[in-house]
């Protein structure tokens, strides 16, 4: 009874998640997640290759996606931040960028075949079979750059700093991915293998999160309880 | 003291004459720059040896010569050994050739068979504009040039049902063939396209790095294949069929009907039939190149 009371006071003083996640912790995922964004990207001109051909309009096509994707994603982002921003919300984007990146694997040919067959022009078909493949993973992906912003940030003073060190880190972590799936990734494994290995990466950030703010919240419940108690 | 003096002219002297032999005795003329989405394109001519050169400044050797005095005839030993193919469908009546280059390859084939219908497949619209302005290549109501990618060009072919007789691959990108259009997937879907006494003629180079691999996939695919190579060239030309392969008497027979034909263009196709070879002299146990694997992931075997 005791308990259910604290537990309705708590949560009327503050929102339920209301334990902030380390700096450190929000800037690693961070780092994975722009890790990840290029790492799919890179792969991407060489899962249309059998479809639309080794073009350069592949590549244009595939980068035009990502960048539409993630600049709809920041804007979704920054919005949900506003609203009770909490880690649980920043481990789902991690989560579910990780199952929508899925299809990418399971499901290109079966996307790219009807899109090669209606439309003849090879840049258009890249274009669409981009859409159809990258368009949800990635903007998810880049919602989670606003949104660790807002995480980090307790001031407004201290908003410009926050930004400039987390986009530092994600962008840091975008040459990584690039370079180590164009060097490295690609001669070490099958694309559908870097592929999985992402998602699953991914999963890991969003538990990790999770995992965090579990132990953080039970800290903080462990901490409060024997002040109401005195 | 005056020996020594003469020993040290009479060096310069030799070491002048050295150079002087050493110097082109006509000097090469570049004629066209062209830098493409792709690729830079020189034109270069030696007296009247013209040549269509890529990436010149990686050292990239010639992909097609001309003799402008005498057009017909064929300057390379790679582009002389296509013609090897005839050798087991002498007749074809619709060809694919994927990769133009000067446009030599099809201007004999369109010669040689004025009704046969050619398709010519090129990535790069300014390589064919190149052809068509410095190399002598026209299109006509039988020989067309698509500028498309051949994977797409090929896929399309086969979902729309078209079949060719005579295939020519011959697409070779910033360094070697393009790595989709050297996977199992890619030369299935050639299969796709070829009729039932279809020949299939790709070029690859003997010294690739890819060797074993290419010839454990197209063995894969396609089965024995004739192996064809030459002391006087690089190239390797995998030649081979949906049927089982000829017998090397009815080679023969054929080159014998057919060397009269090729002579203006330079092709030695008597030289041929001996070196079909279908011996096996490749690394059996290594991976089948697929679209999930294809050759940049063997640049760690270097």
């Amino acid at each position: 009874m005791v308990l259910l009371r604290l537990a309705i006071i708590r949560r009327l003083a503050k929102p339920v998640n209301s334990v902030s996640l380390p700096k450190i912790v929000v800037i690693s995922v961070a780092f994975v997640s722009g890790f990840s964004i290029m790492t799919i990207e890179m792969l991407g001109a060489r899962i249309m290759a059998p479809y639309f051909g080794g073009s350069i309009s592949v590549w244009g096509s595939l980068i035009t996606v990502f960048m539409l994707a993630l600049s709809v994603g920041y804007l979704i982002g920054g919005r949900l931040s506003t609203r009770n921003p909490n880690p649980k919300t920043f481990a789902l984007f991690f989560i579910s960028a990780a199952i929508f990146s899925i299809p990418i694997i399971v499901f290109a040919d079966a996307i790219m075949r009807p899109i090669f067959l209606a439309i003849e022009d090879p840049r258009y078909g890249s274009l669409f079979a981009s859409i159809f493949l990258y368009f949800i993973p990635t903007s998810i992906l880049g919602m989670i750059s606003p949104y660790s912003v807002r995480l980090m940030v307790d001031s407004h003073e201290h908003s410009g700093h926050m930004a400039g060190q987390l986009f530092f880190v994600s962008t840091i972590g975008s040459a990584g991915g690039t370079l180590a799936t164009s060097f490295y990734f690609v001669l070490w494994f099958d694309v559908n293998q870097i592929l999985w290995g992402a998602v699953a990466v991914l999963l890991l950030a969003g538990s990790l999160i999770l995992f965090i703010n579990f132990l953080l919240q039970k800290n903080a419940a462990a901490s409060k309880v024997p002040a109401y108690e005195k | 003291m005056k020996n020594k003096l003469r020993r040290l002219l009479g060096c310069a002297l030799i070491g002048g004459v050295t150079a002087l032999l050493q110097l082109p005795l006509i000097a090469a003329e570049t004629i066209h720059e062209e830098k493409s989405l792709y690729r830079d394109i020189n034109v270069v001519q030696t007296g009247s040896r013209r040549c269509l050169i890529f990436n010149v400044h990686r050292g990239d050797r010639n992909q097609t010569c001309v003799d402008v005095n005498n057009r017909d005839e064929l300057i390379f030993s790679y582009t002389k050994m296509s013609f090897a193919g005839l050798l087991m469908n002498p007749e074809p009546k619709k060809i694919l050739i994927a990769g133009l280059g000067g446009g030599t390859l099809p201007l004999a084939f369109n010669d040689l068979f004025p009704d046969a219908q050619i398709d010519v497949v090129e990535v790069d619209q300014a390589v064919v504009n190149v052809a068509k302005q410095f190399f002598f290549f026209e299109e006509n109501e039988n020989m067309m040039v698509a500028v498309n990618d051949a994977r797409v060009f090929v896929k399309r072919a086969g979902i729309l049902g078209e079949k060719y007789d005579f295939i020519i691959l011959d697409a070779f990108g910033g360094d070697y063939i393009p790595e989709h259009l050297l996977t199992q997937e890619f030369l299935e879907e050639v299969k796709q396209i070829m009729t039932e006494d279809a020949v299939l003629v790709a070029n690859t180079f003997s010294t690739s790095r890819f060797y074993d691999h290419e010839s454990v996939t197209y063995q894969r695919v396609f089965g024995e294949f004739f192996n064809f190579k030459l002391p006087s060239s690089g190239n390797r030309m995998i030649i081979t069929q949906l049927n089982p392969l000829p017998p090397r008497g009815s080679l023969i027979t054929r080159a014998q009907a057919l060397a009269p034909s090729l002579e203006k263009y330079g092709v030695p196709l008597l030289e041929y039939p001996n070196r079909l070879s279908t011996r096996v002299d490749w690394d059996m146990s290594r991976r089948v190149l697929t679209d999930q694997y294809a050759p940049a992931n063997l640049l760690q075997d270097d």
